[in-house]
């Protein structure tokens, strides 16, 4: 089963509001068959007489009961975006309802019920702000309705507010309407008027978190805090090397750990690993944690370490920067490159390199099963995609997916690791084994060791100049093990998808452009990582132009509107070669590459961040702007040496045009941590393997910032927009690492190529 | 295994546990309290933080046998209703986006405040510094400590 996200496997077609608005006849049909519980089309628990609980439940992301409670259904996962406030607060702006008196609810895994659930590429608002929107005016308009007939008022004089409906000097709480709901005809979705965008009273606002108060009291529910009646907790010593075998094991001293109660062999996906499946290794399971840990420290294993056993990444990398210097497999040409290189007046050419990063979550991952006697499994989860567990728990199982139930936690972290179901498919097998729940409980070095990592890469670029300092030619190589090698030994060359990030959708008005990829191998398990292969590819460009402005004798600024060029939109498709341009699984015409919008980022950002001032004044600043999962972001970071000769960043300045701002107060904190997580990808993180293995087993060797390293003011300008929304959970990342970088230049004379770099 | 008694949020609490099991597990596999957190078992990033007399401890790293009879404090004997004057800038700042590592961000934070009531934005910089939290709210963090700092 392959990843359902678009940079991946690109889908075409997919009615992704289909859950929600179903036609006038799908509804009848889907009507006549329900049975309970939220389903679609309108539905009633009970509508007795003894006044017992009435629920209107409209559509599958909202219900209203008789006591005027509003739930709201959360479906994708919360990991710190934001999403479980922001979706079901459209929903609860089109509606009308109460903000301080609503419930929020988590949706169990199920594709079919609630559409997409896949909670990953910065798509959640993306994809469903219209869906939300509509959810909630269904409800609306259907209450409206019904308050409307018992005053004998034309519909079209009536509203919602503060969850009652209002109109004709009457006012009655949705609750009261409830039971009338019956007779309510359900409007044709088509026929639905949603709120103008400017009458918003949540959308656009610092709404704050639904579970802010229960984690400040630490009550929040993470995966790891499910508790199951006779639960067991089991500890994995996984495959040393991937693809490594267990020859045999001697589990006696293990089971001799007080607490200990049970250890089994898991079977493992061999080489390479696949995304969705269980490494090899042996179980530990006890009655608690610390047994289980003390246990697997007991385990006596021989393993046959397999075809990744004298794996270097450092060799590699050498291999690959090396590659850049040979002809590679074009992907995108315009012009021709070769007769710009052989005209050009002046050359930069430049090599980066970047490592393999780990997610480090602080919340490693856990995750409880429960296989039961039936052969059924239900599992907890902090997961970002449930679909996708669900699938492999009951591949893994060999049961029907409609045996799996997956509920889902909050999560501690996700970033993408959390995508990958691996951790979720242990549990259940553990638990299968141990014929009861069980919680598979990860430990930091087993993070860091069976992550699936964001490649290290290199990258090759030879911008080309005229006579009189016009940027004539782009070259870009860039060589990287592909998220498909995790999966394939046949996947050499990053995917179409990998290359639209911020690679092949190089944006910049050059006459001719040509970008080249070379085979690497995978060795080890890669995946995606915030914002992805943005993050090496927007360090090698901006850092790149940076360079192209000084040699220009431009301003940064000035030097990126230049190249821009007009106002357009821009289509990539025309010069891609045997490929496609993915753009972040959205059509172009729906979502284009406008460069008006990245120039008003680019001014906002010079007036905002006082750069012309700031520059006069010698301030330290570097710049970069950069588009990707279709918002446009400008960054500025500003250095200065403390008293200690340490190099600090006392301000950033950020600039986001993410099209209409959803929730403000999640948009800027996105931004503030993004910069924070930026800065330990640029500054301290690095993940090394010799031998196969990985070499880092602790936050003392893969570091992340702390607090005294950390930049300090974080300024946030939301561009106001009335475009459709695109997400922001990845874009905080690219331009910064650049930006920073050029700072860095500004600050020592010294340019930088390689990540991470000392501050 | 031998027995313990633990002096917890108030009450007294019999656990019988390996003597060398870390008070974290003690307190989530044993006790069953789940707002203390699991994050890297080696005391780099504080998210197990609790109070032992009113100091942060790591209790990741803290094996029950060195507990004694020491008062201990986990994120949920905090306070009753959430009101600890840190709790409630943490909610007026809206610090959380996670919000795993904040248990022991929070605990931290009130040791901090119990030892130094006022503290410069480099003390708070230098106390958090054991507490890493990957989403990056750590500029919310020092904003909410200076105000809880002024209400106390």
């Amino acid at each position: 089963m392959l990843p359902n996200i678009p940079f991946i496997q690109k889908k075409k077609g997919q009615d992704k509001s289909k859950v929600f608005v179903p036609s006038r006849r799908d509804f009848l049909k889907l009507g006549s068959l329900a049975t309970g519980g939220l389903i679609l089309g309108v539905n009633f628990q009970c509508s007795g007489p003894k006044g017992e609980l009435v629920t209107f439940a409209p559509n599958v992301y909202l219900s209203i009961d008789s006591t005027n409670q509003v739930t709201l259904v959360a479906h994708r996962s919360e990991m710190g975006t934001g999403i479980r406030t922001s979706l079901p607060q459209i929903v609860a702006d089109e509606l009308g309802a109460d903000w301080s008196t609503i419930k929020i609810v988590q949706a169990e895994g199920d594709e079919e019920k609630y559409g997409n659930q896949n909670t990953d590429g910065s798509f959640s608002v993306r994809m469903f702000f219209e869906p939300m929107r509509k959810a909630g005016a269904t409800a609306r308009h259907m209450l409206i309705a019904a308050a409307a007939a018992d005053w004998g008022v034309d519909p079209s004089q009536c509203d919602t507010r503060d969850g009652k409906v209002i109109g004709d000097g009457k006012e009655i709480a949705f609750g009261d309407l409830v039971g009338k709901l019956k007779d309510t005809p359900v409007p044709d979705p088509e026929s639905i008027t949603l709120r103008e965008l400017s009458s918003y009273k949540l959308i656009g606002t610092d709404v704050p978190i639904y579970d802010l108060k229960n984690i400040a009291m630490g009550k929040a529910v993470f995966g790891a805090d499910v508790d199951l009646p006779d639960m067991k907790i089991a500890v994995v010593r996984r495959t040393p090397v991937i693809g490594a075998k267990v020859v045999s094991y001697n589990d006696e001293k293990a089971l001799a750990v007080p607490g200990v109660v049970q250890v089994v062999k898991i079977e493992g996906s061999g080489n390479p690993p696949g995304l969705d499946k269980a490494l090899e290794g042996i179980a530990v399971i006890a009655e608690n944690t610390w047994s289980a840990i003390k246990g697997r420290d007991a385990l006596e294993i021989e393993w046959d370490l397999g075809e990744n056993k004298d794996y270097s990444s450092k060799k590699q990398l050498a291999e690959m920067l090396q590659s850049t210097r040979s002809n590679g497999k074009v992907r995108r040409e315009r012009g021709n490159f070769d007769s710009a290189n052989r005209s050009a007046s002046r050359k930069i050419e430049r090599t980066y390199e970047a490592p393999f990063y780990a997610h480090a979550t602080i919340e490693p991952p856990a995750a409880i099963a429960h296989v039961k006697p039936d052969g059924s499994c239900e599992v907890w989860a902090p997961t970002q995609h449930p679909q996708w567990a669900r699938g492999a728990v009951a591949g893994a199982l060999g049961v029907d997916v409609s045996q799996v139930k997956v509920n889902v936690t909050l999560l501690g972290g996700g970033f993408g690791r959390k995508s990958k179901p691996d951790f979720v498919v242990e549990a259940a097998l553990i638990s299968k084994a141990a014929n009861g729940p069980v919680r598979v409980q990860w430990t930091r070095d087993d993070d860091l060791h069976f992550d699936f990592f964001h490649s290290h890469s290199a990258q090759r670029i030879i911008a080309t100049l005229d006579s009189s300092g016009g940027l004539t030619g782009w070259n870009h190589h860039t060589v990287f093990p592909a998220i498909g090698s995790t999966s394939s030994k046949e996947e050499l060359h990053p995917s179409d998808g990998e290359m639209g990030l911020g690679c092949v959708d190089f944006p910049f008005n050059v006459p001719n452009i040509r970008v080249e990829t070379h085979e690497s191998t995978g060795n080890t398990r890669v995946g995606w990582l915030r914002s992805v292969s943005n993050i090496h590819h927007a360090f090698a460009i901006h850092t790149m132009l940076d360079e192209i402005a000084e040699a220009r004798g431009k301003d940064p600024l000035e030097n990126a509107l230049e190249l821009l060029g007009e106002d357009r939109d821009i289509t990539f498709q025309s010069e891609m070669v045997g490929g496609e341009y993915g753009n972040y699984g959205e059509s172009i015409d729906n979502y284009p590459w406008n460069t008006g919008r990245m120039k008003n980022v680019i001014r906002t950002l010079r007036e905002k961040s006082n750069w012309d001032a700031n520059k006069a004044a010698g301030k330290i600043m570097g710049f970069a702007a950069h588009k990707s999962f279709l918002t446009y972001v400008g960054c500025v970071v500003l250095l200065e040496k403390g008293a200690d000769g340490k190099i600090l960043i006392p301000e950033v300045h950020y600039v986001v045009d993410c099209g209409v701002a959803v929730n403000t107060d999640r948009i800027r904190s996105q931004f503030e941590g993004g910069a924070q997580f930026a800065t330990s990808l640029a500054t301290t993180s690095e993940i090394t393997l010799e031998n196969g293995q990985v070499q880092q087993n602790n936050f003392d060797t893969y570091q992340i910032i702390r607090m005294p390293a950390a930049p300090k003011k974080i300024h946030v300008h939301i561009v106001k927009s009335q475009i459709k929304p695109t997400g922001v959970g990845e874009p905080p990342v690219p331009p910064f690492i650049p930006a920073l970088a050029n700072a860095m230049y500004q600050m020592n004379g010294q340019r930088i190529y390689k990540l991470p770099f000392k501050v | 295994m031998p027995n313990y008694t633990l002096k917890i949020n108030g009450e007294s609490k019999e656990v019988e546990a390996l003597e060398d099991m870390p008070l974290l597990w003690v307190i989530r596999d044993l006790l069953k309290m789940k707002g203390t957190k699991f994050g890297c078992g080696q005391s780099f990033c504080g998210a197990c933080t609790v109070h032992l007399d009113g100091n942060a401890v790591r209790s990741c790293s803290l094996p029950i046998s060195a507990v004694g009879t020491g008062e201990i404090t986990t994120i949920e004997g905090l306070s009753e209703n959430g009101d600890h004057p840190v709790q409630k800038a943490w909610v007026e700042h809206i610090v959380p986006q996670c919000g795993y590592c904040q248990s022991g961000q929070i605990m931290n934070a009130a040791a901090l405040l119990n030892s130094n009531a006022s503290p410069s934005e480099e003390e708070i910089e230098q106390a958090m510094a054991g507490n890493l939290c990957r989403c990056g709210t750590y500029n919310r963090i020092k904003d909410a400590i200076v105000t809880a700092s002024k209400s106390l």
